[in-house]
């Protein structure tokens, strides 16, 4: 019950957060004190989960009926302890580079801002702790609005339009695929708990589940396979933390651990196999991976070029559980944590250098790495870790996804995967390379002055995740193991 | 006393009325109005706490036995209508009163409230009575006090919609008068009881069929269900703020109880569906319904005139609840009658606030508001989330259900087209959404508004918030609105099987 009580901690941290922040909306220094402390004690709340989890220990918590049989429930599984603690721990530094960030770029609304963005935060808590779809879906909603206000946080009238294009796709997405899908499985199962395994009677038609998997795949339109990606680009209006923890951990991740729960826990691996509208949507994975790495070539827009390459690298996560082989889902599983880590700090890297020197395209960046010696460094290491290189914890995930694509004998696709990280080691890694790099034309384009870096806030937090990249290399033992350690398969 | 209880609900602001009228004060009248309405909402929860253990509650009026006499039948459904129409009256009175100050006259805010208490009266007493000719006097009652409340409206183009919803309201009425005179010359009988027993014998009837169509016109004039909508924008916009309030949470709800009662109760099931083809007529006006209703609300530059177009919509999905034929559909569209009084509460009441801020409810009047009026927004915004159906609202609970028993019936396209429907909700909801929170105001209509943040007078925002998060309450605790129309809707299926 003690575990229970955890769950139930996790979500009440944001509501008693938001109270915090919005009494105190006229002190911004004792309202980003409430902001950091939320997010410690969350991160908290976090360990004491994942232990319980390591201690053999299974928290659940559950409401009333709703309806007749179906509940709010929560509970703790592998996946989710994974996700939950890359939320919060990502929080916690993106706060301390928000503070840096929103004071150094003098943003209106900061009270708003951090209010919305401890909402978000909460219901990325219960997506990450949800024991059903139901559950799920109501975080996956409640996330979705919650962040429009930060996506329109300028109040111009670019990104207005951006905020229509995001909450429309996802709205639409949701509404249109993800619940007529979750009533369909609960009007066929009777259940919409995660089950080990699968939830599906074995005699249900094969036409029923290809459409339902495709309903999930794209009713999920935070995992953004093409062609319901356009939300991501437009999303970029956001101030740079939004983009950083939302659109490269919170929100896009809490499509992709959808996709992997539904994936595991609804459909079972041995049945996703069965699906014959898996083999077309693997490779529309596949494609979306490749497109959206082609597009993001072309980007000369910094944070463009970020959000494109985010397609492509959840597409990644979205094939690995597709090809349900348990190389696949370890694969998925270590990468929403390795990408994490990677695209938060590529996108603390991007505010950091549009707060200091105010440029926000690629093209400009020629030479940069003599002003922003230790910004352009992190951004080299994050970039590895997204291509999949060592030093950085993106090799492990990227090892996995491959040993996945060859183990369910999808070699197009194997050949795909490798051909998207070399793009992106063209679109992302060069970025560093040029910075540092001295040619003429580029040494020319920066002006003298020395080291100017952005606010040490913004650069703490870059050396944190920068770290953490680096650090997973060394040691992704306690990340496999949770990873492993997920129920692929029920009783049979 | 307490087995008098089946006609408190409807004497109580019957009598009101007249005594009313004699309070020369408005606050005085306000004051008694307001005590009448809290007493006759007193009477329903009884009541519907006493048939929730009881069962069908029988009441003869004046002692008369039931075939000559006029019964009062309580049982589930009507328990629940009622308790939602008199708690939605003493909502917007307890609430209101500035907003009835500010929009009526001061000669004529007591005989406003002789007016309600009498519309109260008539919608009570069609939802109590088990006599159908009964039925047609209280619906007189009620209609007759509509088209003076509507004529209140500060605009002169009220006159105009008052006059509209008059000619139509009558037609309707003279059908449903036509339609109950042909059923009493053949069975001889007005208790609805009597005629459910007799009725099934003349399933072959021409002059039942003529009569069981008039009827179904009559009412769908009052339901409004499209293309028999047309009264229903233009009274709801011109109108005053809570007479909007009060007709968009109970009159329509009010009129698919007489539908329901008379398709269901009065008509069996086979004859309803066998004699007509009830359920596709119903379906498919229902799905256009919903996207006419709709669409035409997005264009709206009026946010009062797009939420009565949005109410158009939401009587669509009830009528498609009750098109399904089946138990699950016919209980979907009750939790829907019971939630979309919530929503239209909520969004018509802060909508009331905002008008007695700003002056109306143009968009080009609602920009930024939101800074201004920050709960008077979250309310809005609760209730139209509320009415999009996001998850943790109570309109989420009605589109799990509708689309669970149009799914039950295998109908995927039409599970398509009303998924499809809340997203052109969406679209509307979130134009003013936007306009709320994103739009730079522009210069205020009314000059005595002060600048900066001011939220409306407390009464109208303590029922604004009252009623936006009933709208979050009945998200998660669903037992009285899910079990009440559950029962309902089984015992309506058990009188209908032979």
């Amino acid at each position: 019950m003690a575990g229970g009580n955890l769950l139930l901690a996790s979500l009440a941290v944001a509501p008693v957060a938001i109270a915090g922040i919005l009494c105190l909306r006229n002190r911004p220094n004792a309202r980003e004190a409430v902001s950091i402390g939320a997010s410690l004690l969350l991160l908290g709340i976090s360990v004491a989960v994942y232990r319980a989890l390591q201690a053999g220990d299974s928290p659940q918590w559950h409401s009333g009926e709703l309806l007749p049989g179906l509940r709010i429930a929560l509970s703790v599984e592998p996946l989710g302890a994974l996700f939950a603690l890359v939320a919060s721990f990502l929080w916690l530094v993106t706060v301390v580079y928000a503070v840096g960030y929103m004071r150094g770029h003098n943003e209106q609304h900061q009270a708003r801002f951090y209010a919305f963005f401890a909402l978000s935060i909460g219901c990325v808590m219960g997506v990450a702790f949800a024991a059903n779809l139901f559950t799920l879906f109501l975080f996956y909603e409640l996330l979705s609005l919650s962040t429009w206000p930060l996506v329109v946080h300028a109040g111009t009238d670019e990104a207005r339009h951006g905020g229509r294009v995001y909450l429309g796709i996802l709205l639409t997405t949701s509404i249109l695929f993800f619940l007529p899908a979750i009533i369909l499985t609960w009007w066929t199962s009777g259940t919409l708990a995660f089950t080990p395994g699968g939830v599906f009677p074995p005699d249900v038609s094969p036409l029923l589940l290809s459409v339902l998997l495709l309903l999930f795949v794209f009713g999920v339109g935070k995992a953004a396979i093409m062609p319901f990606h356009r939300w991501l680009p437009a999303a970029m209006v956001a101030p740079t933390p939004v983009s950083a923890l939302l659109h490269a951990v919170a929100v896009v991740k809490a499509g992709v651990f959808s996709v992997v729960k539904i994936g595991v826990y609804i459909f079972g691996l041995d049945q996703l196999a069965a699906v014959d509208s898996r083999d077309w949507l693997l490779y529309l994975a596949g494609f979306t991976l490749l497109a959206a790495s082609i597009v993001a070539l072309r980007q000369d827009n910094l944070k463009a070029r970020l959000a494109y390459s985010t397609v492509s690298q959840l597409a990644y996560i979205t094939l690995g559980v597709l090809l349900a082989v348990p190389d696949g889902v370890v694969g998925s599983g270590m990468h929403i944590a390795m990408h994490a880590f990677g695209k938060i700090t590529l996108f603390f890297c991007a505010g950091a250098i549009l707060v200091a020197t105010h440029k926000t395209r690629v093209s400009q960046l020629g030479g940069l790495g003599r002003q922003m010696p230790f910004t352009m460094g992190a951004f080299l290491v994050a970039s590895l870790c997204i291509v999949g290189l060592p030093p950085t914890g993106g090799t492990w995930s990227k090892w996995y996804l491959m040993l996945g694509t060859l183990d369910a004998g999808a070699w197009p696709l194997a050949f795909a995967l490798i051909l998207s990280s070399l793009l992106s080691i063209v679109y992302l890694t060069m970025i560093p390379v040029r910075a540092f790099s001295t040619f003429e034309g580029d040494a020319a384009a920066v002006e003298e002055g020395g080291i100017r870096e952005a606010p040490l806030a913004c650069c703490l937090a870059i050396g944190v995740t920068g770290a953490g990249c680096i650090a997973l290399f060394f040691f992704p033992q306690p990340l496999y193991e949770l990873v492993a350690g997920v129920p692929l398969w029920g009783r049979r | 006393m307490l087995s008098h209880l089946p006609i408190l609900p409807v004497l109580l602001p019957l009598l009101g009325a007249p005594i009313c009228a004699l309070l020369r004060k408005p606050v005085a009248a306000w004051l008694f109005a307001c005590t009448v309405a809290l007493l006759t909402f007193a009477a329903a929860i009884a009541l519907l706490a006493q048939t929730w253990q009881q069962g069908v509650l029988s009441y003869a009026l004046g002692g008369w036995a039931a075939p000559w006499g006029i019964e009062y039948r309580i049982d589930l459904l009507n328990g629940l209508v009622l308790t939602l129409v008199s708690g939605m009256a003493s909502a917007v009175l307890l609430g209101g009163r500035a907003s009835i100050w500010r929009e009526t006259p001061e000669e004529k805010r007591s005989l406003f409230l002789v007016a309600f208490l009498l519309c109260l009266a008539g919608l009570q007493g069609i939802a109590a009575t088990g006599d159908a000719f009964n039925l047609f006097v209280f619906l007189e009652i009620s209609s007759l006090s509509t088209y003076a409340l509507v004529a209140t409206g500060r605009d002169r183009r009220a006159l105009v919609a008052a006059y509209n919803y008059l000619i139509m309201g009558t037609i309707g009425a003279t059908f449903i008068l036509i339609g109950i005179g042909f059923i009493y010359m053949l069975t001889g009988t007005l208790n609805m009881m009597d005629l459910a027993q007799r009725l099934p014998a003349l399933t072959e009837s021409r002059t039942a069929f003529a009569g069981f169509v008039f009827i179904i016109v009559g009412v769908c004039l009052k339901l409004a269900l499209f293309p028999l909508h047309l009264w229903l924008p233009g009274a709801y916009t011109h109108a005053s703020s809570m007479v909007t309030v009060f007709l968009a949470a109970t009159a329509t709800k009010v009129a698919l109880y007489v539908l329901i009662r008379f398709s269901f109760s009065v008509f069996r099931l086979e004859f309803s569906t066998l004699a007509l083809p009830l359920e596709t007529v119903f379906l498919t006006l229902g799905i256009v319904a919903v996207f006419a209703g709709s669409l035409v609300a997005i264009y709206q530059p009026d946010l009062k005139r797009g939420l009565a177009y949005s109410s158009v919509a939401q009587i669509g999905y009830m009528v498609i609840g009750v098109g399904v034929g089946t138990v699950i559909g016919l209980q979907a569209a009750l939790v829907h009658l019971f939630n979309h009084a919530l929503m239209k509460g909520a969004l018509f009441m802060a909508l009331a606030a905002v008008v007695y801020r700003v002056g109306d409810g143009k968009f080009s009047s609602l920009r930024g508001i939101g800074r201004e009026m920050p709960l008077t927004c979250a309310c809005m915004l609760l209730g139209g989330l509320s009415l999009i159906g996001v998850p943790g609202t109570a309109g989420f609970i009605s589109k799990w259900y509708l689309v669970v028993a149009v799914a039950d019936r295998e109908q995927w396209v039409l599970v398509a087209l009303i998924l499809a429907g809340s997203l052109l909700t969406a679209v509307y909801i979130w134009r003013l959404v936007e306009t709320v929170y994103l739009g730079v105001p522009g210069p205020r209509q009314v000059p005595d508004s002060p600048a900066g943040r001011a939220e409306a007078p407390p009464g109208l925002l303590a029922v604004s918030v009252v009623l936006a998060l009933a709208n979050v309450y009945f998200g998660f605790d669903t037992r009285l609105p899910v079990e009440a129309a559950s029962g309902a809707a089984e015992s309506l299926f058990a009188a209908g099987q032979p």
